[in-house]
């Protein structure tokens, strides 16, 4: 049976009208949607940390005021959500992930981020360095909201917007690829928008 | 029949705006025919999916406004940053089709056989579920006590109002109002607390059945409240409204 | 945005073929029981998350994949619906 058309309804979002800006199957969003599979991890700053560690030990873990000490960067980048909304030029001050790793000796080809609240996701190295993703503190011009991943996020806009960990205390280095929470139910597990790689398979 | 279980497969029929009617300035109320509605007990809600020209689909959730028997209808609040509720509460006209599913919900219903007395507590839109308990109560001419207390922000975003202004026998309204409140208001004002319930709620001792039904902040409060005057957690059932 | 097992009443009886929202769920990791209606569901994220509203466990998981529902119950103990 084929649905009836209801008259006059239209998605909210809009694609984008200049072609090629936003990745294939995605709308443009004016507002900033607040997704999470649950409740919000309300640390404080003076318990957290940012840790990463291989086989089960920290190699280098920085307190709030380290971390703030850090050389960060201002960023405008586009972001684009699994669920299909993109939003374009938003502004986050983080420390790029790649001055964090350099502080550790490793030969590790993955990552496991881990977040306040067991939330997971899996990322390349290589994707994390050069530039492409941070540690997120800001967001337009304010202190990052708990409820969009404050204290601290990862940035990643590359990747569908999953893979830019909300509330993230660290990063598992891994010999092995191994997939985090939504990429163990159904997602891609590298998640380029660009290519469309929403689910596993994609 | 009313009462009846809800077994197998939902599947999704066509609906036909029979008549749409403004509650307040953000709600409307919109009665659907729906040939082939199995019916539905107080309380349970239905799908509704609408499909757009280019095969966007969009589906949400609406309690059932009317007592079972009465025609179909759903009310809907205007949520401004909404994709759907625009679209019901401002361009949708008697003659169009959506599609719906349902009934939905066997844990947040009432039924006369289910007793009382009834503690019903709403945050806004939240009255809808509770409104068609109300309505089988009376269809029924059930005599269990109630008591509803509605928590709106402003007299003008009472919805069902002429209706809870005159509550059928056995049945007590009681407003309150959060952001303002008309000159010589006489219900009460701010949020639902302690000792609002002190003066509401019915004591343990008669075995009250609590439903709260709103938006999640609100039915946690007011469920740890009741909770805290000792009413078993069994007998207080709840329904979270979420948006757009 | 986070609601309760009302909301997905239509979903789970779509995964299960029965009305599941009065079905009682027990947690697997602090053994709480309770009505599936009464559990915390996170929706319009990649997927449905519903956890356990005494401890925050995750009970159940459920995306929609090309299609097709898949679904992982394995933070449940135990899930009974009711039959009549």
């Amino acid at each position: 049976m084929t649905s009836p058309v209801s008259r006059g309804f239209h998605r909210r979002n809009r694609p984008a009208g200049d072609g090629g800006k936003i990745p294939p199957g995605q709308y443009l969003t004016h507002d900033f949607p607040v997704l999470s599979a649950g409740p919000t991890p309300r640390t404080r700053l003076p318990d957290w940390t940012f840790s990463i560690r291989r086989g089960g030990e920290t190699l280098r873990s920085w307190t709030w005021p380290e971390f703030q000490a850090l050389p960060a960067e201002t960023v405008t980048v586009d972001i684009h959500c699994v669920t299909r909304w993109s939003k374009l030029g938003t502004r986050w001050r983080g420390v790029p992930i790649g001055t964090l790793l350099d502080q550790v000796e490793h030969d590790a080809q993955y990552v496991l981020a881990f977040s306040d609240g067991g939330y997971t996701t899996n990322l390349p190295v290589r994707d994390l360095t050069g530039g492409q993703a941070w540690l997120a503190f800001d967001y337009d011009g304010q202190p990052l909201a708990p409820e969009h991943g404050g204290p601290a996020r990862l940035l990643v806009p590359h990747l569908y917007f999953w893979k830019s960990a909300k509330w993230v205390r660290g990063l598992d280095l891994l010999d092995h690829d191994q997939p985090g929470f939504w990429e163990s139910y159904g997602y891609h597990n590298y998640g380029d928008p660009w290519r469309e790689q929403r689910y596993a398979g994609d | 029949m009313a009462g009846t279980a809800v077994r197998g497969r939902l599947t999704w029929q066509v609906a036909t705006v029979a008549s749409v009617a403004a509650e307040t300035d953000s709600v409307k109320t919109i009665w659907l025919d729906v040939p082939g509605w199995p019916g539905h007990r107080a309380g349970q809600h239905l799908d509704v999916r609408l499909t757009a020209e280019d095969g966007y689909r969009a589906e949400r959730s609406y309690s059932v406004a009317a007592a079972d028997g009465e025609p179909v209808a759903i009310t809907v609040e205007r949520l401004d940053d909404g994709e759907v509720s625009p679209y019901l509460t401002e361009e949708l006209r008697p003659g169009d089709q959506l599609e719906v599913r349902g009934p939905i919900g066997n844990w947040f219903t009432w039924g006369t056989a289910d007793g009382g007395p009834l503690l019903l507590i709403a945050g806004g839109s939240g009255i809808v579920p509770l409104r068609a308990i109300l309505r089988h109560r009376l269809r029924c001419g059930s005599d269990v006590p109630v008591r509803l207390l509605y928590s709106s922000r402003t007299l003008a975003d009472v919805i069902y109002r002429s209706e809870l202004d005159q509550p059928p026998d056995g049945a007590q309204v009681s407003y309150t109002l959060t952001r303002s409140q008309p000159p010589g208001w006489t219900g009460f004002s701010g949020r639902v607390d302690e000792a609002m319930l002190a003066k509401v709620a019915w004591p343990t001792s008669e075995h009250p059945l609590a439903f709260v039904c709103g938006p999640t902040r609100f039915v946690e409060t007011v469920a740890d409240l009741l909770v805290a005057r000792d009413y078993p957690a069994s007998r207080v059932k709840t329904e979270r409204f979420g948006g757009a | 945005m986070e609601l309760d097992g009302n909301a997905i009443g239509g979903l789970l009886q779509d995964v299960f073929g029965t009305e599941m929202t009065d079905a009682r769920a027990t947690c697997g990791t602090c053994g709480a029981t309770g009505p599936v209606a009464e559990t915390v569901v996170y929706l319009r994220g990649p997927g449905t998350v519903v956890r356990c509203k005494n401890c925050t466990s995750l009970l159940m998981v459920i995306t929609q994949v090309h299609g097709l529902n898949c679904v992982d119950l394995e933070g449940l103990a135990a899930l009974d619906a009711n039959s009549d």
